[in-house]
């Protein structure tokens, strides 16, 4: 080869080497960009949240806010005691707990350990569709299915009641639960199936006992993710739950309507006056929402971290 | 030969034809299992010795569609038949992996695993199988005082010697015992093979491994194993005295594998 050629080649790819450089560059800004500005906005979320909310403590104090018992926003003066809010979201989520978390653990056990290979073909996927259902259609169902049901069934005044709204969202935190939790089950180790397996102990055993304390960590993330869902949803309480707002004092409130932290602000925010304290209300009850889905969160994240550190 | 015909027979494989699914891999196997001593089958990788293992305590079934022909004995009985309950089965015959697999539970669970399953609950009597479990492992020095304590934190040696406590906490007649060093270094490797040496006057341990000088140095017989070509299924070769197999084989095929000609 003369030494011309080469050192024309040696060029060209010194070139394309500089032409590759500025790609990967730009294509790094580009990314940074992109980091940069999803941090920010919810940065500003956060920050006008906050700053909205701290508007209203300016005329009325945090204390009563928290603690009050009433929340009549359009009586004169106002009155915005949240703690029936938190009272109904927390009611109705309990419920949600109470049904999601045996059927959700249950249905993850038994499409990860029992069911047959095309069952779980089949299973997976129909669960991951559920989770797609938008959630005001399953309200829609929840309203006009399981409502009627219910008044008729237990005899009441109403079926909009915070049994309903729970009975809906465990169905919308069962997706979430079951997807994870079974991941979890999968990651367990086949070898510690064999071990039991292999002492002579049932196929039971072998699943109660290790199978599933395995994989406990990962299924208790799945249902602290499940119930962050369940707190933070709004179109199904709002819908279902008959959006009273009394404080519920006693067990047979999940059978009378409640109203939900989220339901209120869904419902009023459109009727406020901007900049009025009603509206700055909703932004404070905005805030107390994102604390406790926050804190929900946080406990799944430690969990799963956890969970990671250990194996 | 006398001493070969001494010993109790305690398992026995007649004519044993082995498949997965419509692939043939074990044929004709004949084999007697003497009572309190270690028998070690050798022979190249893929020959089939773990599936002749895993026929003893029927662990071939939890992976798939087998099927067994022939004929198993363990005390005389076939453990094929009908009426063979597969669950006491395996705690009459324990086994040890070739990776160690202690549960993710404390080392006090680990070993109480078992009686528990069998319905033991009593801690008085927990704590005492533990102990002695623990003791005829070789490992109850090193962990007396932290049976609390996860597991996982044990080194890999100590580890499958957890597991040797584990199965001998179900009190089985047989341990059954796949390549168990092999994930181990050379001192772990040395005390695992001196627990085997204390624990074969209770009772008796097949071993697979891969490692010549470990069957001779452990076992009293020796099983080798073959596939002659590609496809076939794996067959045993030759059998008998460990003394005899590594210094006077019958067998060509033996005598190359031992000598080190292939595998």
């Amino acid at each position: 080869m003369a030494p011309g050629v080469l050192r024309h080649i040696i060029n060209r790819m010194g070139r394309l080497k500089t032409a590759q450089k500025l790609k990967e560059n730009l294509i790094g800004k580009i990314i940074l960009g992109c980091g940069v500005l999803s941090v920010a906005v919810v940065v500003l979320i956060f920050a006008f949240l906050l700053r909205d909310a701290f508007s209203l403590f300016g005329s009325y104090s945090p204390v009563d806010f928290l603690t009050g018992r009433k929340w009549y926003p359009i009586s004169e003066p106002p009155v915005f005691g949240i703690l029936p809010l938190v009272l109904g979201s927390l009611l109705v989520t309990v419920i949600a707990i109470l049904l999601a978390i045996p059927l959700g653990i249950g249905t993850a056990i038994y499409i990860a350990e029992i069911a047959p290979g095309w069952l779980k073909e089949i299973l997976k996927p129909l669960m991951e569709i559920v989770a797609a259902i938008p959630s005001v259609v399953l309200a829609f169902i929840g309203l006009t299915l399981l409502a009627p049901f219910i008044q008729d069934l237990l005899n009441l005044n109403t079926g909009l009641t915070a049994l309903t709204g729970g009975i809906m969202l465990a169905f919308m935190a069962l997706p979430t639960i079951v997807s994870i939790a079974e991941d979890a089950i999968n990651a367990v180790p086949r070898s510690y199936r064999e071990g039991s397996l292999a002492m002579g102990a049932t196929r039971w055993q072998t699943t109660g006992r290790v199978v599933v304390p395995a994989a406990m960590s990962g299924i208790s993330a799945a249902v602290m993710l499940g119930i962050g869902r369940a707190i933070g949803e709004t179109m199904v309480v709002l819908m279902v739950t008959g959006n009273a707002a009394v404080m519920p004092t006693s067990v047979d409130s999940a059978l009378k309507p409640v109203r939900t932290l989220t339901g209120t602000i869904a419902q009023e925010m459109g009727e406020t006056v901007f900049g009025s304290s009603h509206y700055f209300a909703l932004f404070a009850v905005g805030l107390v929402l994102f604390v406790i889905t926050f804190a929900v969160n946080w406990i799944a994240d430690q969990i799963l971290y956890r969970y990671r550190e250990s194996e | 030969m006398v001493a070969v015909e001494a010993a109790r027979s305690v398992v026995q494989l007649k004519g044993v034809d082995f498949y997965y699914g419509d692939f043939k891999a074990l044929e004709d196997i004949n084999l007697e299992i003497r009572e309190n001593t270690v028998t070690a089958l050798i022979g190249p990788s893929g020959c089939g010795k773990s599936t002749v293992l895993r026929l003893m305590n029927r662990m071939h079934e939890v992976m798939g569609k087998t099927r067994v022909k022939g004929e198993v004995l363990l005390d005389g009985k076939d453990i094929y038949a009908d009426d063979v309950d597969v669950v006491s089965l395996r705690s009459r015959v324990g086994e040890i992996f070739q990776k160690p697999n202690p549960f993710p539970k404390s080392i006090y669970d680990n070993v109480a695993y078992g009686p528990r399953i069998q319905g033991r609950k009593s801690s008085d009597e927990l704590d005492g199988i533990v102990e002695q479990a623990l003791k005829q492992a070789a490992l109850w020095k090193e962990v007396k005082n932290k049976l609390k304590t996860s597991a996982m934190e044990l080194s890999g040696g100590q580890q499958q010697r957890l597991c040797i406590a584990r199965t001998l906490a179900v009190e089985p007649e047989i341990i059954l015992m796949d390549e168990p060093c092999s994930a181990l270094d050379p001192v772990a490797t040395q005390q695992i093979e001196d627990t085997m040496d204390s624990l074969k006057k209770d009772y008796t341990i097949i071993i697979v491994t891969h490692n010549m000088q470990q069957a001779a140095r452990v076992s009293e017989y020796t099983g080798f194993m073959l596939i002659q070509e590609t496809g076939e299924p794996g067959r045993l070769v030759e059998y008998g005295l460990t003394s005899k197999i590594f210094t006077m084989p019958d067998r060509k095929e033996t005598e190359n594998y031992i000598t080190g000609r292939f595998g």
